[in-house]
C-alpha cells in the first residue's frame, strides 16, 4: 500500500529557478503566508547556477551579476521570509483540483493541497534527435546547458576541438567559455542568415577570439566511431535548402547544439491546461493564469526569455496575482479578450487580457518573425490603432517589452481582440 | 560597435577629434565609457570557476571585480587555473588581489559554507 504525507499550504511553487523564486518572494510580500516551494535539484537557483558569465540583472538590480550572484540575492530573501522550500523533490502530477504529487528520498510520496499553484518549471533544451543531423552516434555530442553544467559546476572539460551548432546565448557563451579553458572553438554554425543570440555576445564571445561564425550554414553529417571526429557543413539558401557543392569537413572531437529551448510542460498537459502552439507554453492571461483556475505559471515554462530579469518581473505579477486569486479579490470569471500577434509578430504573451482581473497595468512580450530597422510596434483593439512605439531594431533574437496603462484600453466587451503588430 | 556592457546592446557611433571622443546611440553613460575603451584600452569582464575542496561544491564561481584587460584574459585563466580553495567562502570576497599587477581582484560570485551546496 502507497502510504502518502499528506500537507494543505495556501501556495504551492513548482520549481526554484528564477521564476519560482520570485513568485513565492512576491507572493509573502503580498500577505501569503504558508507557501511551499518544490525543486528538483540539490540546491535552489535553477539555471543561474551554471551560468556563471555576466549580464544579469541590469532591470531588476541596476547593476551587472553574474547567475549565481543574481540567484543568491534571491535565494537570500527568500530565505530570509521564511518561505518553506523542499529540495530534491520531483514534482509527479498536478490536478485541477489544485493537489500536487511530489517525491523526494526524505519524505516519500508527497499529497500536497494548495489553494494555488505556480508553475515555473522553465524550459529544456532541444536535442540532436530533435534536428535529425544524420550520422553516426560517437561521443563527444553534447547540448550547449549540458556542457555548461558539466564545466561550470561539476569541473569537467567536455573536448578540445570544437563546432557549436546554432547560435543561441548559451552555444555563444560556450564558445567564450570553451577557448578560455584551452580549448579551440573552430567555427559557431547557424542555418539562418542572422544569429540567434543577443548582439553583444557575438561581440564578447566570438569576436574577441576570433572565433568565425557561419551564416546560412548547416551541419549535414558527422563522423566518428567512438569519439567525433569531424562534421561536415554545407550552406543553405533562403529556403535553408542546402547548396550543392558548398559540403566542407571540420575536424573537432565535440559539438554542442545550441538550436532552442522548449518551455518544459508535461506537468500543464497532464493537468489539462491549453498551451500555445508557437510559444509551446501555457496560454495565459495579464494575471498569468492558466486555463486552469488558480494553476498560473511563470518565466521559461511559459515562452523562452532571453533576459532573466524579465522572468522576474513576469514571476512577480504570478506571485501577486496568486494572492490575488487567494483572497478572492479577483473573480476568476472575468471577462477576458484575445490578444493575437498581427503583422510579422510571432508570438504575444500574454494571449488573453482579463477585463476583470487584478488593477495592474498591462505588459506584453513577443517577438518579431524578422528583422527589422527603424520600426513601429502598434497596438489595436478591434482594429483601432490605441498606442504605437517606436523602435530601432527588432530582432527575432530579441523579445520585446511593451506596456500599456489600463486606462488608455477603451471600454471594450468579451468579443473584442486586441493585436499588435510591426510596422 | 556594439556596446556589450549590459544585454541592451546599443549600436554606438564613435568620431574622434584628437583625444576628444564623441559618442552616439549610447542609452547611459557606461556605453560611452566602453566606446572610449574600447578603441584605447578594451576591457572585459573575465568570469570563470576555480577548484574547491572540502565541500559538495568542485568549482567555485568567480569573476574579475573590474573590467580587465581583454588581452590578458588567457594569462587570467592559467593563474585561476592553480587556485585551491577550502570553504568558507563568502560572496564577493577576495580569491585573487591585485592579480598579474592590473590592480584588479578576482571576487567569490557565491557564497559556498560547509556543507551546504
Ligand atoms: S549604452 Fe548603456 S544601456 Fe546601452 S548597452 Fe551600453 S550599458 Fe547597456
Amino acid at each position: 500500500m502507497t502510504t502518502y504525507k499528506k500537507a494543505c499550504y495556501d501556495l504551492v511553487v513548482i520549481g526554484g529557478g528564477p521564476a519560482g523564486l520570485a513568485a513565492a518572494i512576491e507572493a509573502k510580500k503580498n500577505g501569503i503566508h504558508h507557501i511551499l516551494l518544490l525543486e528538483r535539484d540539490r540546491e535552489l537557483g535553477g539555471i543561474l547556477q551554471q551560468c556563471i558569465h555576466n549580464g544579469f540583472g541590469i532591470h531588476v538590480f541596476k547593476k551587472e551579476l553574474t547567475g549565481p550572484e543574481y540567484a543568491e540575492n534571491f535565494i537570500d530573501e527568500l530565505r530570509d521570509l521564511g518561505i518553506e522550500y523542499k529540495l530534491d523533490t520531483m514534482v509527479l502530477g498536478v490536478h485541477e483540483n489544485k493537489t500536487v504529487e511530489a517525491v523526494n528520498p526524505q519524505e516519500g510520496l508527497l499529497s500536497i493541497q494548495a489553494k494555488a499553484v505556480v508553475l515555473a518549471m522553465g524550459c529544456r533544451e532541444r536535442t540532436r534527435g530533435a534536428l535529425n543531423i544524420p550520422g553516426s552516434r560517437p561521443a563527444g555530442i553534447f547540448t550547449a546547458g549540458t556542457a555548461q553544467r558539466l564545466v561550470n559546476i561539476e569541473g569537467y572539460m567536455v573536448g578540445k576541438k570544437a563546432v557549436i551548432l546554432g547560435s543561441g546565448d548559451i552555444g555563444l557563451i560556450m564558445a567564450r567559455r570553451m577557448t578560455l579553458e584551452g580549448a579551440k572553438v573552430e567555427a559557431v554554425v547557424e542555418m539562418m542568415p542572422y544569429p540567434g543570440g543577443l548582439n553583444r555576445n557575438i561581440v564578447q564571445c566570438l569576436d574577441d577570439f576570433d572565433i568565425p561564425l557561419l551564416l546560412s550554414h548547416t551541419v549535414v553529417n558527422v563522423y566518428g566511431r567512438n569519439r567525433l571526429e569531424g562534421v561536415d557543413i554545407m550552406k543553405v539558401d533562403k529556403d535553408r535548402q542546402v547548396i550543392p557543392g558548398t559540403q566542407r569537413r571540420i575536424e573537432c572531437d565535440t559539438m554542442l547544439l545550441s538550436v532552442g529551448l522548449i518551455p518544459e510542460n508535461e506537468l500543464s498537459v497532464d493537468c489539462g491546461i491549453k498551451l500555445d502552439a508557437v510559444t509551446q507554453g501555457p496560454i495565459v492571461d495579464n494575471s498569468m493564469e492558466t486555463s486552469a483556475e488558480g494553476v498560473f505559471a511563470c518565466g521559461n515554462v511559459v515562452h523562452v526569455h532571453d533576459l532573466v530579469d524579465f522572468v522576474t518581473e513576469e514571476s512577480r505579477r504570478a506571485g501577486r496575482s496568486a494572492v490575488d486569486y487567494i483572497q478572492r479579490k479577483t473573480t476568476a470569471t472575468g471577462v477576458k479578450i484575445k490578444v493575437v500577434p498581427g503583422e510579422t509578430v510571432r508570438y504575444v504573451v500574454p494571449q488573453l487580457v482579463n477585463l476583470d482581473g487584478p488593477d495592474m497595468d498591462f505588459e506584453f512580450f513577443l517577438r518579431s518573425r524578422d528583422v527589422h530597422d527603424r520600426a513601429s510596434l502598434v497596438i489595436s483593439l478591434d482594429g483601432q490603432k490605441i498606442k504605437t512605439i517606436r523602435k530601432r531594431y527588432l530582432v527575432p533574437g530579441e523579445m520585446q517589452h511593451i506596456k500599456l496603462k489600463r486606462k488608455a484600453l477603451p471600454v471594450c466587451s468579451g468579443g473584442s481582440t486586441l493585436s499588435i503588430s510591426i510596422v | 560597435m556594439i556596446c556589450v556592457v549590459c544585454p541592451v546592446g546599443c549600436h554606438l557611433r564613435v568620431s574622434a577629434d584628437g583625444d576628444v571622443y564623441m559618442v552616439e546611440g549610447n542609452q547611459c553613460g557606461r556605453g560611452k565609457v566602453y566606446a572610449i575603451n574600447e578603441l584605447t584600452n578594451p576591457l572585459r569582464t573575465v568570469t570563470s570557476t576555480v577548484k574547491i575542496n572540502g565541500s559538495p561544491m568542485t568549482r567555485l564561481p568567480v569573476k574579475t571585480k573590474q573590467a580587465f584587460p581583454k588581452g590578458r584574459m588567457l594569462e587570467l585563466m592559467s593563474v585561476l587555473g592553480k587556485v585551491e580553495l577550502k570553504p568558507p567562502v563568502k560572496r564577493g570576497q577576495a580569491v585573487l588581489k591585485n592579480v598579474l599587477d592590473t590592480g584588479i581582484d578576482v571576487v567569490a560570485t557565491k557564497t559556498c559554507l560547509d556543507n551546504r551546496v
